[in-house]
């Protein structure tokens, strides 16, 4: 059995410039706060308050997003949540997969994976449309709009 | 407990002494990675799910639908079971690493965060069971 060495003993090389690990371990604690805070607002207004879970539905999601509020809220419950779970997921993958290729492979995937969520979550944060008019024009579907699509 | 003991155990059945190998130190760890890992997992599809508001409402209440079954709705609670023992180790992580005491006080902590996920769950539950089989 080897030794391990003592905390804050170092590998013996020098490192320069900003240390990416250290920043990752704070982020994820910062974060992680925050991340308290967004998600337990966002479980009691979804599935606790009113109708809980049976209340959503478009109309629903139209009515939070009407409000600047709701829209930041998610914003930064989609950025900071995805890249809090992509660097637990990186923590995980780089303990277990031993092997160079496999660790690799899946690192990638996770990083292409969350790139394109924060992307598409993103756009649909931003290019959200309430009131479409393929549902407007049509009587039976545009029941599931929101009152304030009818509006005058 | 008592100090922190960095070198190895004189006796090795006798973990105590380490704050992630054995006991209450190790499942608090073993927990926040289970738990992380599958509401990493719902994040994705919760993600694509809402998006579907892009495509159409219909298409989107279609598949929202599908989160108001029973099945969905106890998935729901074991989903937010999860979120909320993550959550609240996590808070015991931070003061773990930032409080001067909180190594020393690591394993009471784990109890307070099996208490207090206990009393969250007894506040979500009722509800939710309501919710998912009517009568509010």
């Amino acid at each position: 059995m080897s030794a391990i060495a003592a905390p804050g003993a170092g590998d013996g090389r020098r490192h320069r410039g900003i240390n990416l690990e250290k920043w990752g371990w704070i982020a994820m604690r910062a974060s992680g706060v925050v991340l308290v805070v967004l998600i337990f607002g966002h479980l009691f207004v979804n599935l606790v308050a009113g109708e809980g879970v049976n209340a959503i539905d478009f109309a629903f999601v139209a009515g939070k997003w009407a409000d600047p509020f709701w829209v930041v809220w998610d914003t930064l419950l989609l950025w900071l949540a995805l890249i809090h779970g992509a660097n637990g997921m990186r923590t995980i993958i780089n303990d277990y997969a031993t092997r160079p290729a496999l660790r690799r492979t899946l690192l990638t995937g996770l990083g292409i994976a969350v790139a394109i969520l924060l992307v598409l979550g993103t756009l649909v944060i931003y290019t959200f449309d309430p009131c479409p008019a393929a549902s407007l024009a049509d009587p039976a579907l545009s029941e599931l709009l929101p009152d304030f699509c009818f509006a005058r | 407990m008592g100090t922190t003991t960095l070198a190895a155990n004189a006796n090795p059945r006798k973990m105590g002494g380490t704050l992630y190998r054995g006991r209450e130190g190790m499942w608090g760890w073993v927990l926040h990675r289970i738990t992380g890992v599958a509401i990493f997992f719902f994040l994705l599809v919760h993600i694509l799910d809402t998006a579907l508001v892009r495509v159409s409402p219909e298409a989107y209440n279609a598949v929202i639908g599908a989160y108001k079954t029973p099945i969905m709705g106890l998935g729901e609670i074991a989903l937010v079971g999860a979120i909320g023992f993550h959550a609240l180790n996590g808070l015991r992580i931070i003061l773990i690493d930032f409080w001067s005491k909180g190594a020393k006080y690591q394993r009471a902590m784990f109890w307070i965060v099996i208490v207090l996920w206990a009393v969250l769950m007894l506040g979500f539950l009722p509800r939710q069971l309501m919710h998912i089989f009517g009568g509010a």
